[in-house]
């Protein structure tokens, strides 16, 4: 496997207001009836655009051509909550977004995007909505996320974020990838099994 | 020490340069969903299965629950389960299939066979995997890259977990159970006051609960942000475990109690949080919003905007506007179209039993349609002999093959357009149930079947008082 690291997203971004966003709305089951991830970026959030486009007000973000070519998500609390279904960030990751910064995630959803290469970081409600408000504002507003720094810029604002240390390790040195490593001094793996009185 | 740490030292291999832990794990569960790509990206890279031994799969949520003749009408369901017995056969992984007698939801059929026993790190590419706690496992949803991860090592790379323990006390009142307990949690903890944490379930009302019951509480732990929920394991376990066709046998069996007794929390184990609940005061609860920690009791009202702090409104109004209820309604008497009886959370033969308890001797209102779908061939099977599909039957509930079904709507029972459906599965998410509007209630089974003769959302304590 080639090692790619992760230091830095940057470009425009797209705003997704809400807390406890399911994966069920990021991508309702229907779209699992498949034995392949292709495709799955044309059904994102199909169920939230089809009914807020419909009202003929403001658009649903994912709708709206002015975030077309965003890298960065820009999301608020618990995003990614319910189902496992890595469905949810591969859509989200072949839609082109390039990182997910929000108030909180739900843990599977944030492992699952790690091992992805997808990095999810999170920032204070207060930085959260000031972006959002400034990408309403002027959606070609240029945003760059420092894993290394653990600093978001946007225009002139800076704010910190975080991320647990593995795997912003993972992004910084490549190893996100985590199958390689599993693999690797496989008879410690084998002790561990033999000591288990339930394996046989 | 508690049985997470117990469990997660038994199972180290070593810790990873990064912080993380690399963990083996002694069972894991597959099915078609999350697995085709899974083979695809082992096959890509030229790894095998290596520990096919320890791999076990069914087929669930894309299973028709009528007709079940292959090749199925949906062509879409079929390259799946086609999908799944070509990597399974290929693999030496065993598949319990719909000719097996043994099929059925992942995580009823892991415990009802006996291949879920306590002290096992558990993983399945479903977020439901939280159901194996039970047993005093500890049990991990994944996605598919980590299923691909434990095809190819049998091992994840996993952060450590904190360890909130949640003691509940006292009796549980009549038409009470162990539904409206883990909702009670979720309620009180919120839906993501679990992100880091384990939940480890005690108290005297745990220790009463049966295996069905505690896996219902564990189920749902997910709900609450928590990727993993326990109960410690003790003579309920092994009673439930005794006999069991992948359960350690005669003198295996002594010996594994012994192991099994020994990884239960011990008593002076530290906690990173503990939680108290009175059992007593709960009542039959009932979801109105698109969470489930949207909740109420049967006799309160939802709450309004203007009872809430600022920050929680706007949730509360995007609630109410999509279920197209107001602030301040009652939840007694809202009108269902539908009613589910089935899930992991709520398929099992006692949530069957008690069901058909409600049921026994009404018939379903006229306007509505009402399912019973087991959570396994096998819980089906014993429903039969007990007589309780003919009790559904005359009542006028369809009784249906095992399945994950109506839960998330892979299959073709779905809701159509705005149909409110009483529900015994675990997530009232906009769109859950296959009608991108159609609106889920979220509730005990016995709950569900009261809905169900009644035409509306009624309180079962009512219902079945008298009997």
């Amino acid at each position: 496997m080639a090692i790619e690291t992760i230091r830095q997203v940057s470009g425009t971004v797209l705003p997704l207001s809400g807390d406890n966003i399911d994966t069920d709305r990021i991508i309702p089951a229907r779209f699992l009836r498949s034995v392949s991830f292709e495709g799955l970026e044309q059904h994102l959030f199909a169920d939230d655009r089809a009914q807020v486009d419909a009202l003929g007000g403001a658009q649903h973000p994912f709708s709206d051509s002015r975030y077309d070519g965003a890298t960065i998500l820009v999301v608020n609390a618990n995003f990614g909550c319910g189902s496992s279904r890595e469905h949810a960030p591969q859509a989200i990751r072949r839609r082109g977004l390039r990182a997910v910064v929000g108030e909180s995630f739900s843990e599977i959803f944030f492992g699952n995007s790690v091992a992805l290469g997808l990095p999810c970081v999170t920032a204070a409600p207060e930085a959260v909505d000031t972006l959002m408000q400034m990408v309403a504002r002027d959606p070609a507003v240029q945003v760059a996320v420092d894993l290394s720094e653990l600093q978001l810029t946007a225009g002139t604002h800076r704010f910190p974020i975080s991320m647990p240390p593995a795997a912003r390790d993972g992004f910084l040195d490549g190893s996100w990838d985590a199958t390689g490593l599993l693999l690797d001094r496989y008879e410690d793996v084998e002790a561990v099994a033999a000591r288990l009185p339930y394996v046989r | 020490m508690t049985l997470l740490q117990k469990v997660w030292d038994a199972h180290t291999v070593r810790k990873l340069p990064n912080g993380q832990t690399q963990l083996f794990i002694g069972l894991h569960l597959v099915h078609e969903v999350t697995s085709p790509q899974a083979f695809d990206m082992l096959r890509a890279r030229g790894w095998k299965v290596r520990y096919p031994s320890r791999t076990v799969a069914t087929v669930d949520h894309i299973v028709p629950t009528r007709d079940q003749r292959r090749p199925f009408m949906d062509v879409m369901a079929e390259d799946m389960l086609s999908a799944l017995e070509r990597n399974c056969r290929e693999a030496g992984v065993p598949l319990l299939d719909l000719n097996s007698g043994s099929q059925g939801i992942v995580h009823v059929i892991g415990p009802e066979l006996g291949i879920t026993q306590p002290g096992m790190t558990i993983a399945c590419g479903d977020s439901h995997t939280s159901t194996h706690g039970a047993f005093g496992a500890v049990a991990f949803g994944i996605g598919t890259s980590q299923v691909r991860d434990v095809l190819a090592s049998q091992c994840l790379a996993l952060d450590p977990l904190k360890v909130r323990r949640i003691q509940v006390s006292g009796m549980l009142a009549s038409g009470v159970y162990a539904k409206d307990i883990i909702l009670e949690i979720i309620r009180r903890l919120g839906v993501n006051g679990g992100v880091g944490y384990a939940y480890e379930y005690a108290g005297d009302t745990i220790d009463r609960l049966s295996m069905d019951e505690r896996m219902t509480i564990c189920n749902m732990s997910i709900e609450g942000g928590a990727r993993v929920g326990y109960v410690n394991p003790d003579e309920t376990t092994f009673d439930y475990l005794r006999g069991r066709r992948f359960a350690p046998q005669g003198e295996a069996f002594d010996a594994a109690v012994t192991w099994w007794r020994s990884m239960a929390s011990d008593t002076d184990a530290h906690y990173d949080d503990t939680v108290r609940l009175d059992a007593g005061a709960i009542r039959p609860t009932v979801t109105w919003g698109i969470n489930p920690g949207q909740s109420v009791y049967i006799d309160e009202r939802l709450p309004r905007p203007a009872d809430l702090e600022p920050a929680a409104r706007a949730s509360l109004a995007e609630a109410l506007d999509f279920m197209g209820f107001q602030g301040g309604d009652p939840i007694k008497g809202t009108r269902i179209d539908v009613a589910f009886v089935g899930s992991c959370t709520n398929a099992r033969l006692s949530d069957l039993r008690e069901a058909a308890r409600v049921v026994r001797g009404h018939h379903v209102a006229p306007h509505v349609k009402a399912l019973v779908v087991p959570g396994s061939q096998g819980v089906r099977l014993a429903a039969e002999r007990e007589g309780l599909d003919r009790v559904f039957t005359e009542a006028g509930f369809d009784w249906r093959n095992a399945g994950c079904s109506m839960c998330l709507a892979m299959n073709q029972d779905r809701l159509e357009g705005r149909e409110v459906c009483a529900s015994s599965s675990n997530r009232n998410f906009k769109g859950r149930q296959g009608s991108p509007t159609g609106r889920t209630l979220l509730m005990s089974p016995a709950m569900v079947a009261a809905a169900a003769i009644a035409g509306e959302v009624v309180d079962v304590r009512e219902m079945t008082r008298g009997h």
